[in-house]
C-alpha cells in the first residue's frame, strides 16, 4: 500500500509528465482517505498532507512548484492549485469555505470532508472486544514465595540463597540426620551420578530441603542471623496430583542469644497473620526433625471456613502449613568448627520451613501440583 | 498404626475422659490420631494413629496409656507377668551371642506339651476389632504382645531345632526359607538366630519356615531379644521386608522389655495348656547394656529449660515441681542434684533421650506447645536483600511487561538433550537414580524445558505463547557440579492477537530481538552488538536455525543467543509452528549494574525530521549503515532508524530500497536550513560510500 509514497522524479514539464506526477499524488491521497476509519486518523491525515511545516503539500510545493522554471510555472501551479483543493476538500473543508464562502456543510454534501464512510464509521460498536495488550503473567509460584519473603523480610528477616547441587553433608550430616536415616536412601534424594568413590559427606545430591544454606550461612556469619531462604528442591518422588519430585520452600532461621520456643511461637503467629489475614489462629503441635528439637507442625485455623469445617480442611477446621522448631544443639556443634560463636550453651534459635506449592494451591485452589510446572498458558494466565 | 481406646483404658484405671478428648489430647503432645473411629456400643473406638519414627515407644497400647497418664496425671497400671511355676530343667537351654556387636540381649524359654489352638479371650475380642487375622494361640500371642507393649518376640517349634541356639550372622550364600514363604539368599550383613546346623530365622525380621508354630507343636522355644537397630534394618532394606518385627527394632526396641515380652507371651500360650521348663535363659551382651539400659544419666538445668522454652502463657517460665512431674510420669528418675539441676535417669525404652534437650523438648511437649505464650524476639539488625534481587526483578518485570509469562521448567532432562544443549561437550550432569530416561540429566540449558512447555501448550491448542523462565542450568560433570543462573524466552503464534479491526501479525524474530535489547538496556553497558556465524562454525548453538539466529554481546561478553528453532529440533518434537527461542546468561548479564536513570533536559527548539531513501545491495546491513551514519557525528542527530524496507517480491533484484528517518534537534538554537543541508549532504555521501543509490536526488530534500 505504501508504495505509492513515494516521490516520482520530474524529469521535465510536458502535460504528460505533470499529468502522471499529479495524478501520482492524488492515488496517494486516496489511498490515505480508504484507509483512514476514525476522526483521529483523519485528523493525522490532515497533518500529513497540509501541515504547515513538513506537510506533504507544503513538500510537493518545495520540491516541484518552487524549483519549476519560471516558463513552466504556471502549469505546474495550475495543477498543484487543483490537487490543494481536492486535499482541503477531503481533509479540511473549513479552509475552503473560508477561502470560498461556500458553507462547510454544503461542502460536506457534496462528499467533502467526513465522507459517508466515515460518518457511518462515527458510530462504532462499542460492544466489540477491546483489543488487549498481551499482559506477561507472574508464576504463581514465584508470587506465593515473594509473599511469604517480604513477610519475613518485614520482620527483619535478610533473603539468602544456595546451591541446588549440595553434598550430603550440607543437607544430611551437619543437619544431625544420621547416617542411615532414611531421607538418605536413593528411594528418597535423588543424587548425582558417579559419586560412590567419594566419601559419603563429599557425594552429590539434589538438595532435599533449603535447610542446607542454614548451615552455609551459620558457617559464613557469627550470630546474630536472621535469614529467609527461598529455593528449589527436589525428592526423588514420582509425580501425580499432590506430589513433584521438583517442589518450592522458604525456610527461616532466627539466632541470637536468648531467642526461645515461645519466640518461635510468636514469630509463626504474627507471620501467618500477615500472610493470611488477622483473624487466623495457629496451632502447634510436637513433631520430629532431626535439626530441630523441640520440634512442631503448625497448623492455620481454615482460611476458607475460618475455622468452622469445610472440605477444603477436612472438617477438621485447620489446615497443616509448616514444621519448625528450636535448632537442635548438634547443629550448633557442627557448625561450631568454623563460627565459634555458635556455642549452644550461650545462643539458641529457631528454625522453620513450609511448601510453597502447597501454599500456592490451597490459596489458589490448584488441585493439581503438576500445573505448577507444565507452563501450561491455560492455567497461568488465571493469574493475570 | 491402629489402636483402641479399650485396650488403654486397660491400663488406666482413673481416666475419665472421652475418647474423642484423649485422641485430642494425645495429639497436641505429638502423639498424633489421625482419625477416631466409633465401634459400637461397650467397643470404644479405634484410633488411627501416626507416630513419628523416633517415638517407637509409643507404637503399641501400653505406650501410649503412659503417655495418657502423664498428660492426665494418673496412675498407669503394672503389667502382669507373672507366670506359673517353672518344672525344673536337667540343664537350661543352650543360647550363645556370637555376634555380640548386631545382639544385645538373647532371652530363651522353653514350654512343654503346649496346645496349639485357637486364641480365645481378649486376642479374639481386640483382633476382631482391629481387623487382624487370627492364626493360632501360640503366633496370636507372639503378635498380641507387640501390639501390647511394642516388643516383638518368636516362637520357635523347639522339636525342629538341632542343638542350642546361637545368634551369628549369616554365613555369605546361606540360605533359609522364611515364613512368608520365600528362601532368601543371605550375606555375612545378615543377623540370623540359628541352631548349632542352620540358620533358623531372619533376627528382627521374621520367623523361618521350618521351625514355624504347626498344629502339630507340642514344645515352643519363646524368643524376646533386642537387635542392634542398624543390623536389622540393614536385612530389611537388603531383603525388602518390612514387618512390624523390623519395623519396631530398626527403630529402637525396649531392651529391658524382653523378660516382660516373653512373661507375656508365654501366659497366652499356656493358657490352654502346657508348662514352662527351667528358667528363663537370658544372655546379655555388657557392651550393649552399657549403651541402651544402662546409658549414664544426664543432667538438666532448670535454667536451660527457661533459656530455650521462654514463658508459658501465664507470663512464668515452666517450674520446678511441673518439670518434675512430667518427666516422672515418662519414666525418667528425676534426682535433685543442685538447687536448679536434677540428675535424670533416662527410661530404658526410650532411646531418643540422650541429651538435655531432649528433656526440654519432653517438658515443652507434655506442657502442651499451645499453652506457651507467643512472644516476639528484640530485633536491632539490618535486613540484606540477595545482590542480585533489584536484577531479577528489574529482568521480571521488563518481560512481563512486554507480555511474557513465567513459567517453571523441569530441573532435568533427557541424556539426548543435555548433550544438544550443553554448553560445553562432556559438561553435562548424569543423575544417579533418575525418575526415568526422559530424565535422567540436570538441564544444562533452559531451552529444553522452554520447548516442552511450548509443545504442551501447542498440543492443546494453545498456539499464541510467549513464555520465560528463570532458572539455574547445571554443568561441570559429576565430580564438581556447576550452577549457574539462566534466563530462556520462548515465543511463536502472533505478535499481534486477531481481532476484527486490528491488523494481526506473526511473531518474528525481530519481536525476540527486541526483548533482548530491551533486557540489557536495563543494564549499564559501554558496547552492546549482535552478529552471527554460519553454522559450519559451530559458534551458533546447534539449536537454533542458521541464518535466523543472531549473538548477543555486551562489552565483548556473550550474554546469549536466540532466534528461530531449528528445523530438526522443531521436527523432532512436531511443533506444527515455528518457534523462536533465546537462552541468557545471567551471570555475565548480572555482572552488569542497573541502568539508574538519568535525565536528559528536553529541548526547546524544534525537531526536524528528514527521510532518504535509497537502495542497497542486499550484502549491505543496517549495522554497517548505522555505523556509517553514527561515525558522521552530528551531535545534533538525534535518531536515526529504518522505516521501511522494499524488496520485489516478483524478481529478487539482490537490493533493496531502504527509507530512513533521522530526525535533527539542538538544544540551544533552531537548527538552519544551511546545517541542515550540509548534514544530508554527509549522510548521502555516507550512504554513496556503502554503495546505495538515492532514489530521490538530493536537490529534494
Amino acid at each position: 500500500m505504501t508504495n505509492q509514497d513515494t516521490w516520482p522524479e520530474l524529469p521535465g514539464y510536458t502535460d504528460d509528465i505533470l499529468n502522471k506526477v499529479f495524478s501520482h499524488f492524488q492515488q496517494w491521497l486516496n489511498a490515505d482517505l480508504e484507509g483512514v476509519e476514525t476522526e483521529d486518523g483523519r485528523e493525522h491525515l490532515r497533518i500529513k498532507w497540509l501541515g504547515r511545516k513538513s506537510g506533504l503539500l507544503k513538500q510537493i510545493n518545495d520540491t516541484y512548484v518552487q524549483k519549476t522554471p519560471p516558463e513552466f510555472k504556471k502549469n505546474v501551479g495550475h495543477r498543484f492549485n487543483a490537487f490543494r483543493q481536492s486535499v482541503e476538500f477531503e481533509l479540511d473543508p473549513k479552509k475552503i469555505s473560508k477561502r470560498t464562502g461556500i458553507a462547510v456543510e454544503t461542502l460536506e454534501q457534496l462528499g467533502g470532508g467526513q465522507s459517508k464512510k466515515v460518518v457511518e464509521k462515527s458510530v462504532i460498536d462499542i460492544t466489540l472486544p477491546g483489543i488487549r495488550p498481551a499482559l506477561g503473567v507472574e508464576h504463581p509460584l514465584i508470587r506465593t514465595m515473594q509473599e511469604i519473603v517480604r513477610v519475613f523480610e518485614h520482620m527483619g528477616y535478610s533473603v539468602g540463597v544456595g546451591p541446588e547441587v549440595e553434598t550430603d553433608y550440607y543437607n544430611f550430616e551437619a543437619l544431625n540426620f544420621p547416617p542411615d536415616h532414611p531421607a538418605r536412601d536413593t528411594q528418597d534424594t535423588l543424587v548425582v551420578a558417579h559419586q560412590e568413590h567419594k566419601p559419603l559427606r563429599d557425594r552429590l545430591l539434589l538438595r532435599t530441603h533449603t535447610s542446607p544454606v542454614q548451615i552455609r550461612t551459620m558457617e559464613r556469619q557469627p550470630p546474630p542471623v536472621r535469614i529467609v531462604i527461598p529455593g528449589k528442591v527436589h525428592r526423588n518422588d514420582a509425580a501425580d496430583a499432590t506430589h513433584s519430585p521438583i517442589f518450592h520452600q522458604v525456610e527461616g532461621l532466627c539466632v541470637d542469644e536468648n531467642i526461645t520456643f515461645s519466640d518461635l511461637k510468636g514469630t509463626l503467629d504474627h507471620a501467618m497473620k500477615e500472610l493470611f489475614g488477622s483473624s487466623v489462629r495457629t496451632r502447634f503441635f510436637p513433631s520430629f526433625f532431626p535439626f530441630t528439637e523441640p520440634s512442631a507442625d503448625v497448623q492455620i485455623s481454615c482460611i476458607f471456613c475460618g475455622g468452622k469445617g469445610c472440605r477444603k480442611c477436612k472438617h477438621s477446621g485447620w489446615i497443616e502449613l509448616l514444621g519448625c522448631g528450636m535448632v537442635n544443639p548438634a547443629v550448633f556443634e557442627f557448625v561450631r568448627g568454623k563460627q565459634p560463636a555458635y556455642d549452644p550453651k550461650k545462643i539458641s534459635g529457631f528454625a522453620f520451613g513450609m511448601g510453597v506449592d502447597r501454599i500456592a494451591m490451597m490459596k489458589y485452589g490448584i488441585s493439581d501440583i503438576g500445573l505448577l510446572y507444565s507452563g501450561d498458558m491455560r492455567f497461568l494466565e488465571q493469574f493475570a | 498404626m491402629k489402636i483402641l481406646s479399650a485396650w488403654l483404658r486397660s491400663y488406666l484405671p482413673d481416666i475419665e475422659i472421652s475418647d474423642r478428648q484423649l485422641a485430642d489430647d494425645l495429639t497436641l503432645r505429638g502423639i498424633a490420631v489421625e482419625g477416631v473411629f466409633d465401634l459400637g456400643p461397650g467397643n470404644g473406638s479405634l484410633f488411627e494413629m501416626d507416630i513419628t519414627t523416633n517415638r517407637v515407644d509409643a507404637m503399641n497400647h501400653y505406650g501410649i496409656a503412659r503417655e495418657a497418664a502423664a498428660i492426665y496425671d494418673i496412675p498407669l497400671a503394672p503389667l502382669d507377668a507373672s507366670l506359673p511355676a517353672a518344672k525344673p530343667a536337667r540343664q537350661s537351654f543352650p543360647v550363645r551371642i556370637e555376634a555380640k556387636d548386631l545382639c544385645g540381649r538373647f532371652t530363651a524359654r522353653v514350654l512343654r506339651n503346649v496346645n496349639i489352638a485357637p486364641s480365645s479371650g481378649d486376642v479374639t475380642q481386640r483382633f476382631a476389632l482391629l481387623e487382624q487375622k487370627v492364626i493360632s494361640n501360640a503366633v496370636d500371642a507372639t503378635n498380641f504382645v507387640t501390639m501390647a507393649i511394642g516388643h516383638p518376640t518368636h516362637a520357635f517349634d523347639l522339636d525342629k531345632l538341632e542343638g542350642g541356639i546361637v545368634v551369628r550372622r549369616a554365613r555369605s550364600g546361606e540360605r533359609l526359607k522364611l515364613l512368608d514363604g520365600t528362601e532368601r539368599t543371605l550375606t555375612i550383613e545378615d543377623l540370623v538366630v540359628a541352631d548349632e546346623k542352620k540358620a533358623l530365622a531372619l533376627a528382627g525380621v521374621m520367623g523361618g519356615w521350618d521351625t514355624m508354630i504347626t498344629p502339630e507343636t507340642k514344645n515352643i522355644l519363646v524368643e524376646a531379644a533386642w537387635f542392634d537397630p542398624a543390623a536389622v534394618r540393614r536385612s530389611s532394606r537388603r531383603h525388602g521386608l518390612h514387618t512390624d518385627a523390623s519395623h519396631r527394632f530398626e527403630r529402637g526396641a525396649d531392651f529391658a522389655a524382653a523378660p516382660i515380652a516373653s512373661a507375656l507371651v508365654s501366659r497366652l500360650i499356656l493358657a490352654a495348656g502346657g508348662e514352662i521348663e527351667g528358667e528363663l535363659i537370658d544372655v546379655i551382651v555388657p557392651e550393649m547394656a552399657a549403651r541402651t539400659i544402662q546409658r549414664p544419666a544426664i543432667s538438666l538445668h532448670l535454667r536451660e529449660v527457661a533459656r530455650i522454652l521462654g514463658k508459658t502463657a501465664n507470663g512464668h517460665a515452666i517450674d520446678a515441681p511441673t518439670v518434675e512431674r512430667y518427666l516422672t510420669a515418662l519414666g525418667v528418675g528425676m534426682q535433685k542434684a543442685a538447687a536448679e539441676m536434677y540428675v535424670a535417669a533416662l527410661p530404658s525404652w526410650r532411646l531418643d533421650l540422650e541429651h538435655e534437650i531432649d528433656l526440654i523438648e519432653e517438658i515443652a511437649r507434655l506442657h502442651g506447645y499451645n499453652r506457651f505464650a507467643n512472644t516476639l524476639p528484640p530485633f536491632a539488625g539490618s535486613v540484606t536483600e540477595l545482590p542480585w534481587a533489584a536484577k531479577d526483578t528489574a529482568l521480571r518485570r521488563t518481560l512481563r511487561a512486554a507480555g511474557y509469562t513465567e513459567a517453571i521448567g523441569s530441573t532435568f532432562c533427557s541424556a539426548t538433550e543435555a548433550v544438544t544443549f550443553a554448553q560445553q561437550p562432556n559438561s553435562w550432569v548424569p543423575l544417579g537414580n533418575p525418575l526415568s530416561e526422559e530424565v535422567g540429566c540436570l538441564r544444562p540449558s533452559l531451552v529444553p524445558g522452554m520447548l516442552s512447555m511450548l509443545a504442551h501448550n501447542l498440543n492443546r491448542e494453545v498456539d499464541d505463547l510467549r513464555l520465560f523462565e528463570m532458572g539455574t542450568i547445571f554443568s561441570g560433570g559429576t565430580e564438581r557440579v556447576q550452577e549457574r543462573p539462566s534466563l530462556v524466552v520462548g515465543a511463536t503464534g502472533t505478535a499481534i492477537a486477531p481481532h476484527p479491526l486490528a491488523t494481526m501479525r506473526d511473531y518474528s524474530f525481530y519481536d525476540l530481538k527486541g526483548i533482548a535489547e530491551e533486557l540489557l538496556a536495563r543494564f549499564v553497558t559501554k558496547s552492546i552488538y549482535f552478529d552471527t556465524f554460519p553454522a559450519s562454525t559451530g559458534l551458533m548453538p546447534s539449536w537454533l536455525h542458521s541464518g535466523r539466529a543472531a549473538r548477543m554481546v555486551a562489552d565483548g561478553e556473550t550474554i546469549g543467543f536466540f532466534g528461530e528453532l531449528a528445523a530438526p529440533e522443531s521436527q523432532s518434537r512436531k511443533l506444527r509452528q515455528t518457534v523462536f527461542v533465546g537462552e541468557f546468561d545471567l551471570e555475565r548479564l548480572f555482572r552488569r549494574s542497573l541502568r539508574a536513570p538519568i535525565v536528559r533536559e528536553l529541548s526547546r527548539f524544534p525537531a526536524v525530521v528528514r527521510d532518504f531513501s535509497f537502495t542497497f545491495s542486499d550484502a549491505i546491513r543496517w549495522q554497517q549503515i548505522a555505523d556509517a551514519l553514527t561515525l558522521l557525528a552530528i551531535p545534533e542527530m538525534r535518531s536515526v532508524e529504518p522505516r521501511e524496507i522494499f524488496r520485489d517480491k516478483k524478481e529478487a533484484s539482490g537490493q533493496y530500497a531502504l527509507l530512513l528517518r533521522a530526525v535533527f534537534q539542538a538544544q540551544d538554537r533552531t537548527l538552519r536550513l544551511e546545517e541542515l543541508h550540509d548534514w544530508a549532504r554527509r549522510i548521502f555521501a555516507a550512504l554513496m560510500e556503502l554503495g546505495g543509490q538515492p532514489r530521490f536526488p538530493l536537490e529534494l530534500l
